[in-house]
């Protein structure tokens, strides 16, 4: 199973991707639209994280662009924000939205659910 | 009656206050501004009546005083011709006996007496007549007295009948003891020589005329002559020829009036007159009470008048005054009201953006952290290495769930921030109630809470926001689990009021709340309970969620008792609209 995440956060992403890889996942980070498309570009994935506010390119403009290359692709926002935007931005897919900081079962059961698996840890 | 009695006692005469916290105090001092404004209405209302009321009383008491001034003239003017009439009649008959008669008729004994008798017929009172030659000589008498023979040459009523013609004496006593006055007039032959026909008057008839005057009871008439000395009886003065205690005036052609108080208090109206040619002052005392009397009914008519009106004008102005500023408070009162209120939902709406910031600089940071903590245990777990190392799983936990908690509060923070949409939505209240039991029951049933609903069958299925409903309840029922010890109560009530409204009460029976804490019980981050987890934020995030559905919460507590929450809400959802974009700051 293979991830991608994108957060302009590198200790948060990088650990997280860490975590996920112990867990089984094949993830990968990048920390900017522009690195993650490369990824996106050389890979297939089966689901993308992507954090909401990041500078420059967001992640629902990012979603955008990977859904054009890769069509169908799940995807679960993160968060750190409390904003009203932010808030909209999950509760068309509440189930796919997470707050940070987020509980790593609680991510899991969600990617799960994305994926329509079962857990693989 | 109540109302009435209201109407003059209000609440703001005694600092009555509804200000919440010391920022919005009242515009005015309210009892100052009521003791003012009465004071200043009652001025120019009492003012222009006391200036009336005072103008009348000098022009009545002016009117009444000139009138009796002049009537006290007209009276003295009157009796001065009286007097003088009768003291001209004596003295025009003696210019006719003088002229009709011969002098050596006049010498004659017989022809005199026949005179005198005659005289006495026709006008009565006269005692003696005499003829006197110009050397002063009496050369004939016929009256009581030997007087034939006498000289009066040197005397000095003779000198003036000499000078004038004739002279009327002051009244005097004489060797009859009894009072009387002398008339004498001269008659000048052509060759230059002359004599004398003098006399003598009894002044009864003079006092008859005076006594015949009607001046009412306190008032009498009386003669003086020019030293002052009485002429004639005075009931309430003294005797006959003692001088009288008021001063003699100044001599005055006309007829006279002036004002006189004496040494005991009284004051008399005097008029009097100079009785040309003759030393009499004719003189009339009136006693001034008296002839006041009808002016003080007058006076005291003005009084009532003054005071009924004094009274009617108070009565209108404190009622006025009291009306009107009680309607100035009462608006004050909403000013301070909503005032509080608007501020209160600024502090929130700047509190939340503050809180939102600070909760998202916290949010990243703690994400990492709680990911590295995480990849940590995640490498302790999957590493036979440390997987059995107890202490340091425990440590890792301890982080993960310091980091839990603040997360816990940063998403709270947030929430209490985030402005939310409004959806109206119809809402069963005892429905929404018991779910939020429901996801209590167990602390309930464990901790033996018991939890009384009391719904008003009344109520109906209304629009509001229910999600909004649902947290405002469980904060507030939380809140009371948290105040309460194991076995205590919560009661929850709703009944419809007046305005289409419902008042929900939850009730408890916990700790209480001290006044000074129940003052800032709404504020956001005030809490009691900081060192086991409260965040200060429930009750302020439950007030405002109150005034999102257009409501309002107010608490009343007692230590050791517990306490009471009551919320209104409105039933008619436009109203909440209308409200809700009243109170919300953008």
């Amino acid at each position: 199973m293979r991830l991608l995440l994108v957060d302009d956060e590198k200790e948060f992403v990088e650990t997280l991707a860490e975590r996920l890889s112990l867990r089984g996942f094949d993830a990968d980070w990048a920390t900017s639209a522009k690195n993650a498309e490369k990824f996106i570009d050389s890979r297939h994935y089966d689901l993308v994280l992507l954090d909401v506010k990041m500078p420059k390119v967001g992640g629902r403009e990012l979603k955008k662009i990977i859904e054009k290359k890769l069509p169908g692709i799940k995807t679960i926002y993160l968060t750190g924000h409390g904003s009203e935007e932010d808030y909209h931005a999950g509760s068309a897919e509440a189930e796919y939205y997470l707050m940070k900081p987020i509980n790593i079962n609680e991510l899991i059961a969600k990617i799960n659910d994305a994926l329509g698996k079962e857990a693989q840890s | 009656m109540k109302k009435l009695l209201k109407l003059f006692n209000p609440n703001f005469l005694w600092g009555g206050s509804s200000g919440k916290g010391p920022k919005h105090r009242h515009m005015f001092n309210y009892s100052r501004l009521w003791r003012s404004a009465v004071m200043l209405t009652a001025l120019s209302a009492i003012l222009p009546l006391l200036a009336i009321s005072w103008l009348d009383y000098n022009i009545t008491l002016k009117a009444v005083k000139s009138e009796t001034l002049s009537r006290t003239s007209r009276t003295v003017s009157n009796t001065k011709r009286t007097i003088s009439a009768f003291l001209e009649e004596r003295k025009s008959v003696l210019d006719f006996i003088v002229h009709d008669n011969h002098y050596t008729d006049l010498i004659n004994p017989e022809r005199l007496a026949v005179i005198l008798e005659n005289l006495r017929k026709s006008f009565g009172g006269i005692s003696d007549i005499g003829v006197i030659n110009a050397n002063g000589q009496q050369v004939a008498y016929i009256g009581p007295y030997e007087l034939e023979g006498k000289n009066y040459r040197d005397q000095a009523w003779f000198k003036e009948v000499v000078e004038r013609g004739i002279y009327i004496s002051e009244v005097f006593l004489g060797f009859r003891n009894d009072p009387h006055l002398v008339i004498a007039i001269s008659y000048e032959f052509p060759d230059g020589t002359f004599y004398i026909l003098r006399t003598s008057i009894d002044t009864d008839r003079l006092n008859e005329q005076l006594s015949n005057l009607e001046l009412g009871a306190q008032g009498h008439a009386f003669i003086i002559n020019t030293a002052g000395i009485l002429q004639t009886p005075s009931h309430h003065h003294e005797e006959t020829f003692e001088k009288i205690a008021i001063p003699v005036p100044e001599y005055s052609p006309t007829t006279e009036a002036f004002e006189y108080h004496d040494p005991y208090g009284e004051s008399y109206i005097i008029g009097y007159a100079y009785i040309p040619g003759t030393p009499f002052i004719l003189m009339i005392a009136k006693n001034k009470n008296e002839i006041m009397k009808s002016w003080n009914k007058t006076r005291f008519e003005i009084l009532i008048f003054l005071s009924i009106g004094i009274i009617i004008v108070m009565i209108g102005v404190i009622g006025f005054a009291t009306f009107f500023v009680n309607n100035i408070y009462i608006a004050d009162q909403r000013r301070i009201k909503t005032l509080h209120q608007v501020e209160y939902a600024n502090k929130l709406a700047s509190i939340g953006r503050l809180a939102a910031g600070v909760a998202h600089e916290i949010n990243n940071p703690l994400a990492i952290i709680n990911e590295k903590s995480g990849l940590i245990k995640d490498i302790f777990q999957f590493s036979d290495q440390y997987a059995r190392d107890d202490k340091l799983i425990g440590l890792v936990d301890s982080i993960h769930n310091s980091v839990a908690r603040c997360g816990a509060i940063t998403k709270q923070l947030l929430s209490f921030a985030r402005h939310m949409d409004f959806s109206l939505q119809p809402v069963n209240l005892k429905k929404v109630i018991e779910e939020v039991i429901g996801f209590l029951g167990r602390e309930a049933e464990y901790r033996n809470i018991k939890i009384s609903i009391n719904v008003s069958d009344d109520i109906p299925q209304f629009e509001s926001d229910r999600g909004k409903l649902q947290q405002i309840f469980l904060n507030l029922v939380n809140n009371s689990f948290a105040a309460m010890s194991d076995g205590g109560n919560l009661t929850i009530s709703a009944v419809p009021i007046k305005d289409k409204r419902i008042r929900i009460s939850i009730e408890d029976t916990g700790c209480g709340i001290s006044e000074k804490d129940l003052k800032q019980i709404f504020e956001p981050f005030f809490s009691t309970r900081t060192k086991v987890g409260g965040t200060g934020l429930g009750l302020s995030i439950t007030y405002s969620l109150v005034q999102e559905i257009g409501g309002t919460i107010d608490v009343s507590s007692t230590i050791n008792v517990g306490t009471r929450f009551i919320i209104t809400l409105p039933l008619n959802p436009e109203k909440i609209k209308e409200k809700i974009n009243a109170i919300t700051p953008r």
